[in-house]
């Protein structure tokens, strides 16, 4: 139960580190954790705790990790995932942030973020590629996913509208 | 109420500070970007805690930091009511009512609907819609950032390096961060 704990911590303190810009920013790092790394969950219920953490209020990453945090450790597990992602925040912004604050307003500092952040695009991509073969996988799930991307495209809307729509479009659609 | 701003500054308490973000995190849906307009709202305009100037140069830290943008803004302004008391408790408030709502959650109401035909099918249509909402997310993204040439070539080789090594994305990141440090100088962006 410790190494699980410990294993648990330090995995959802990688994501808090290195998810800059918030959002999204957090879904290849977990997706390469949770998945990848430690093969605590499938994608596929990798994605249902993403839609549940997008349905409930707050920040999506802290829902996601305290639900992540549940299924593998229970109470203990669901505090210390949540606490290994807000580590990073807490630390340097209550510690250090008046050096950091100087740092990132350097030119060199912003190409570094810059050069992050198109990683960041390129990752998040791929997120959606890998993720997509478990989500979209017959013609009900491809028009789901097609209609909700050109929509969101078009038009600035709240992803809670999406979460409501895939569950309308998912009620509707299911082969029961 | 304004000529007084420092000393009200100074005199909120923390317990003011907890309500305000148990508030935002409890009743704020979306994540990130939905939550900062909200916290505006409550700081900015109705608790006038922050000018919009500070708000705003709060802002860049919080984008430019890691972190979650909601948290990270909490923390910032906790702290500058009340210094690092203030900061903690910022981050209590917009992170409590995610664990309560989220451990509610998983303990009870997952397990006992998880099997139900109905909720199946939901979570059927649910799986593509955030895989959209993922690729609406890089999409939007590479939008706002790719403006130049090298950005948009470090993406795709940044992407072909991820597809062909599969290396781990905190290695991507840095690859690319390094990249955007020796090759810019200033001008790419």
């Amino acid at each position: 139960m410790a190494a699980i704990l410990l294993s648990l911590y330090w995995s959802f303190l990688k994501v808090g580190l290195f998810t800059i810009g918030g959002g999204y920013a957090m879904i290849p790092l977990m997706e390469a954790e949770v998945i990848t790394v430690h093969g605590w969950l499938s994608a596929s219920e990798f994605l249902d705790i993403i839609a549940v953490a997008e349905m409930t209020p707050g920040p999506i990453s802290i829902n996601a990790a305290t639900f992540i945090g549940y299924i593998m450790g229970g109470l203990a597990g669901s505090l210390i995932a949540t606490l290994g992602v807000i580590t990073p925040s807490l630390v340097l912004l209550l510690l250090l942030s008046r050096i950091l604050i100087k740092i990132i307003q350097n030119p060199g500092a912003q190409n570094f973020i810059n050069g992050l952040r198109s990683a960041l695009v390129a990752l998040i991509l791929l997120a959606s590629f890998t993720l997509g073969q478990t989500a979209i996988i017959d013609i009900p799930t491809t028009l789901i996913f097609a209609a909700l991307l050109i929509a969101s495209l078009l038009r600035q809307v709240s992803p809670l509208y999406f979460i409501a729509a895939g569950a309308i479009f998912g009620l509707l659609l299911f082969p029961y | 109420m304004s000529f007084h701003h420092t000393k009200e500054q100074n005199s909120e308490s923390l317990w003011s500070i907890l309500l305000t973000f148990l508030k935002v995190g409890a009743f704020t849906f979306g994540g990130g970007y939905a939550i900062l307009p909200v916290i505006q709202q409550e700081v900015v305009e109705r608790k006038k805690w922050v000018s919009q100037k500070e708000f705003a140069d709060i802002l860049i830290v919080t984008q430019g930091l890691p972190g979650q943008l909601a948290l990270n803004s909490a923390i910032q302004i906790g702290i500058r009511l009340r210094g690092i008391p203030g900061g903690l408790i910022g981050a209590l408030g917009v992170t409590a009512p995610s664990v309560i709502i989220l451990l509610s959650i998983a303990a009870y109401f997952y397990p006992l609907l998880r099997d139900n035909d109905y909720v199946q099918a939901i979570f059927y249509g649910l799986r593509p819609a955030v895989v959209a909402l993922i690729a609406a997310a890089a999409v939007k993204m590479g939008r706002d950032i790719l403006k130049g040439w090298i950005g948009i070539i470090l993406c795709v080789a940044l992407l072909v390096l991820a597809i062909i090594t599969q290396i781990h994305p905190i290695l991507v990141l840095l690859v690319g961060g390094t990249a955007g440090l020796v090759v810019c100088r200033g001008r790419c962006w």
